[in-house]
């Protein structure tokens, strides 16, 4: 396999598994601006993680579907903060200000890439992207604006900071800190980020319910 | 059997008659999904270049961009284009126009920068009564491409088509 599809399918399936967690926010978010909110956002992450898929099976010779649910869950590339299962509310806006703070960093350095569909796919996620960033930056201002919302914000960073280290290549961290220190007015730990080698527990239990329908026909059915 | 020859006219005006699944009030060809259109002979290429990456009712567009293609005797092949040439800068002049009948304010043309929450904020007018004095409500609406916004003035919900 390609370096060029290796990284393909890192950020398709995170893409594929942050939207499936975030819709599992669907008929149960704290209220129904949200709810909404959060199944547009899955839906969204689900539809770049399809394209994303596509550009990597026609290179593989396979199709998008088969990337996304015939592989064993040891295959997946996802960085383990997408991983996790569903999060308290404090944790799962952290989680997503943190992935879509590292995606705008990845994606700014893929719109340079010399590879026009790589250039011209993370320009295209990128304009849509620009809606979860301001959902999640919106947020965080109200996070930060009460002494309960700073301090859940805080821990919830805390705890998942060497995650979101994790979604990034070495060279793009630095960046990735910066950003989050800034916003948040203080300095963040020095910790080790936790690789996509390493595969939560949660991942296989999320495989197993995703692609229960898929694995519940005989191969070759036609969706 | 002797076949009239298509040509690109014959083909935009079958294309142009061919509804977005989720509006029908709009044509594909007013969305601007049609990046070009090429005649050789029965057989007709189609760029086509999808909305939102998630739109659930992309695989739909393409069959029916098809479907109008074989109507007219064409031989269709639909290529989707996974750039970034589609925005809603390319809804036409009468899209707008119609998507505003059809009670959606039209998105904003596209700022040169980043788009930031506070260009989302003031400014849209209520495609029922015209007043600007209305907000946003959320960011995210019904289907991927819509936020939804409150008129102040005539005190009604609508949909904004975002920019993208």
């Amino acid at each position: 396999m390609s370096e060029r599809t290796d990284r393909l399918l890192q950020i398709a399936d995170d893409e594929l598994f942050l939207g499936w967690r975030d819709s599992e926010w669907t008929g149960i978010a704290p209220f129904l601006e949200e709810d909404v909110a959060f199944s547009s956002i899955a839906q969204n992450e689900i539809g770049h993680a399809r394209a994303l898929y596509e550009l990597a099976a026609a290179e593989l010779g396979t199709t998008a579907d088969e990337l996304a649910f015939d592989r064993r869950p040891d295959e997946y590339r996802c960085a383990p903060l997408v991983q996790l299962r569903r999060l308290e509310w404090a944790r799962t806006i952290a989680r997503r200000w943190l992935y879509e703070t590292a995606d705008e960093i990845r994606l700014d350095a893929l719109k340079r890439s010399v590879d026009p569909e790589i250039a011209g796919i993370a320009a295209k996620m990128d304009r849509e992207e620009a809606y979860h960033r301001m959902h999640a930056e919106m947020w965080v201002d109200r996070l930060l604006a009460t002494k309960e919302g700073s301090t859940r914000l805080d821990e919830a960073v805390d705890e998942l900071w060497p995650y979101a280290l994790g979604v990034l290549d070495d060279e793009l961290r630095p960046e990735l800190r910066r950003r989050v220190e800034e916003r948040l007015g203080r300095t963040l730990s020095e910790v080790e980020a936790v690789p996509r080698t390493l595969h939560e527990a949660e991942l296989a239990e999320l495989w197993k319910e995703m692609t229960v329908v898929r694995r519940s026909e005989p191969a070759g059915s036609q969706w | 059997m002797v076949e009239t020859a298509l040509c690109e006219q014959d083909v935009w005006a079958a294309l142009a008659g061919v509804p977005d699944p989720e509006i029908p009030d709009v044509s594909l060809v007013d969305l601007g999904v049609i990046k070009s259109v090429a005649v050789d002979g029965a057989r007709v290429v189609v760029e086509f270049t999808p909305t939102f990456m998630g739109c659930p009712a992309l695989e739909r567009m393409r069959l029916e961009l098809a479907q109008a293609i074989e109507m007219i005797g064409g031989a269709p092949e639909i290529r989707v284009l996974l750039d970034d040439s589609w925005s809603t800068d390319r809804i036409t002049p009468q899209g707008r126009e119609k998507l505003r009948a059809a009670g959606f304010a039209p998105p904003a043309p596209r700022p040169v920068g980043k788009l930031q929450l506070v260009q989302l904020q003031h400014g849209f007018r209520c495609p029922y009564c015209g007043s600007t004095d209305t907000r946003l409500d959320n960011i995210f609406g019904p289907t991927q491409c819509r936020s939804i916004r409150y008129c102040n003035a005539c005190r009604q919900p609508f949909e904004q088509f975002k920019t993208i």
